[in-house]
């Protein structure tokens, strides 16, 4: 049987990725959209990990309203991206820099 | 199995709130075009609706229901009512502007009630699941606000980054909340605030952890330093309308989900937060204080005064005491009134092709509309803390509670930077009354705005002469 750790260490990992992704990252914006869904996979993931260990399904269900909410942030981020498309004719995250100060 | 049917009394104006914003959005869908009002009126009648269902509610005592998941309490009911009333403000005061911007009204309108129906589910969660979903049904509304301006590329990257921060912040928190449920086995606040205490230090460790990730995912919504950097880009790249919307309700629903998360279900570690938020709360004053001088766009500079507010507003809940936590509910209060006034009178400066947004915008506003200025002249007065306004008592009540915690070092910080913050609200006054306009056309505004800015200006002063009725409200929710 795998032990708890090793799924909250995938979990970490997946966290940390995500976390690197967002903040390293320098050229798409949708880049950016998939790091905050690995984000939020990552905490599934151990929710789910708990879950099973602690023999209670209250984790599992939190799981699905987070896949929900995550359903419905994907479709605002990108709406959000197609009218900053429309816009600036360009996704690069370096090019949104026209708010400073 | 059986099932029984929960209490739905407790959350009649929430249900009251959903049905209302069904209704409205498809009376918009089919009468909007005819009847342009229609969205506005039924938005304002919704918020009044679920005010009067939320006072009949007051004084109840406390009750839990569909299974502890959420909560009615004297905090709950008290910040609804202010989330409300500040929200009927803010409705008010941007109908004309969305008139003369052509923005959607009727977009606008429903998504500010769903992002109210957010704050309001998110003030009575007591349980994580709750909390959650309504601080994204809060956030959710408010990206696509940003956006809804579709023409202008500044709303579109403004909102772009107000959602990348904002849903960062989510999963953050929700890593935070992950680690609490795997050591306390339950999502409830109360049954994790029991392990929570329970718990021996060594086995701590992890809490600690995830206590850190759900500080920085409170701190990020409220846009306290370090977490602030998509604060001045929301507040200068949005629509002034939409600034107004969430600079004032959303703190205050923010400083109650700060409350549940860390007072409610984690007393045991008061130790631990209380020094993080320390360095979030002096960080934040001290940077919000600072950089807001060197701003020449008014609402940049405002944004910079919020991230400040927000850290005075910290120190109320790090003094950790009774006392502390109803001082800052009626710093939130108060701030939130303030900060309305403030964007209001941008919204009423602002013409069909002109957006005041820089500081210049108020040169010789006296002469242009001597009533305006006056208001607006108390609005930053209260902001600075100058007394008799009543930002004057929001801040001596946080600083009275820190004193009290034995931390007069933070007091004495807080305050030095409470001095120089006063230089960047008194050149706004500076500007208004001893600067030549250079467009001395004269400041008008419809009937309803004339009184709800009369109303909002006078309300600071009043509160600030006769502060004991509020601050008896805000006690009395801890003390009571």
């Amino acid at each position: 049987m795998i032990p708890l750790s090793d799924y909250l260490i995938v979990g970490a990992i997946l966290f940390g990725l995500s976390l690197a992704g967002i903040i390293i990252n320098r050229k798409n914006v949708i880049i950016l959209l998939m790091c905050i869904e690995l984000m939020l996979l990552a905490v599934n993931t151990n929710f789910i990990a708990f879950s099973h260990y602690l023999g209670d399904n209250l984790g599992e269900i939190f799981v699905f309203f987070i896949l929900t909410v995550a359903a419905a942030e994907a479709a605002i981020g990108l709406a959000i991206l197609m009218v900053l498309y429309r816009n600036r004719q360009t996704i690069n995250v370096e090019d949104l820099d026209s708010l400073k100060g | 199995m059986t099932f029984t049917i929960p209490n739905f009394i407790p959350a009649i104006p929430e249900i009251f709130m959903l049905v209302m914003i069904c209704v409205i959005l498809m009376t918009d869908l089919f009468l909007g075009k005819r009847i342009k009002s229609i969205a506005y009126s039924l938005t304002q009648l919704t918020l009044i609706g679920a005010f009067l269902l939320t006072m009949h509610q007051y004084g109840m005592p406390k009750v839990y229901t569909f299974d502890h998941m959420y909560v009615l309490d004297k905090l709950a009911i008290l910040s609804k009512l202010a989330i409300l009333l500040v929200s009927f403000f803010v409705f008010l005061y941007s109908r004309e502007y969305i008139g003369m911007t052509k923005l959607p009204r009727g977009e606008y309108h429903i998504l500010g009630l769903f992002a109210v129906l957010g704050m309001m589910v998110l003030v009575s969660a007591s349980n994580f699941l709750t909390l959650y979903l309504g601080l994204e049904v809060l956030s959710l509304p408010l990206y696509a606000m940003v956006a809804l301006k579709r023409d202008s590329g500044v709303a579109s990257e403004a909102a772009m980054k107000y959602f990348v921060m904002g849903a960062l912040a989510s999963g953050m928190l929700l890593y935070g909340l992950s680690m609490l449920y795997g050591v306390s086995h339950s999502l409830d606040f109360t049954a994790v605030a029991k392990v929570v205490s329970e718990t021996s230090p060594a086995h701590s460790l992890i809490l600690i952890f995830g206590l850190v990730f759900i500080i920085a995912g409170i701190a990020f919504k409220m846009g306290a330093a370090p977490f602030h950097m998509w604060v001045p880009d929301v507040y200068d790249g949005s629509p002034t309308s939409v600034t107004l919307f969430i600079s004032s309700a959303p703190k205050i629903a923010a400083l109650i989900m700060a409350y549940r998360l860390l007072v409610e279900s984690a007393p045991g570690l008061i130790i631990q937060w209380q020094h993080v938020l320390m360095v979030i709360a002096v960080l934040s004053i001290v940077l919000g204080n600072v950089v807001a001088i060197a701003q020449s766009n008014i609402k940049r500079m405002l944004a910079y005064s919020s991230i400040a507010h927000m850290g005075y507003m910290l120190l109320g809940i790090i003094a950790g005491t009774k006392a502390g936590y109803a001082s800052s509910l009626f710093y939130v209060f108060t701030y939130s009134m303030m900060s309305m006034g403030a964007f209001a009178m941008l919204l009423m400066m602002s013409k069909s092709g002109f957006e005041a947004e820089n500081i210049e915008d108020l040169q010789g506003l006296n002469s242009r509309n001597p009533w305006y200025a006056l208001m607006m002249l108390l609005i930053m007065f209260s902001m600075a803390g100058i007394p008799p306004a009543v930002g004057f008592f929001a801040k001596l009540g946080v600083l009275e509670a820190v004193i009290n915690a034995n931390m007069t070092w933070l007091a004495i910080v807080a305050l030095i930077f409470a001095i120089v913050g006063a230089y960047y609200y008194l050149r706004v006054v500076k500007v208004m009354y001893f600067d030549d306009p250079k467009d001395a056309t004269a400041v008008t505004a419809p009937m309803d705005m004339r009184i709800a800015i009369t109303i909002n200006g006078l309300a600071v002063i009043a509160l600030g002469l006769f502060p004991s009725a509020l601050i008896g409200l805000c006690r009395n929710v801890f003390f009571g």
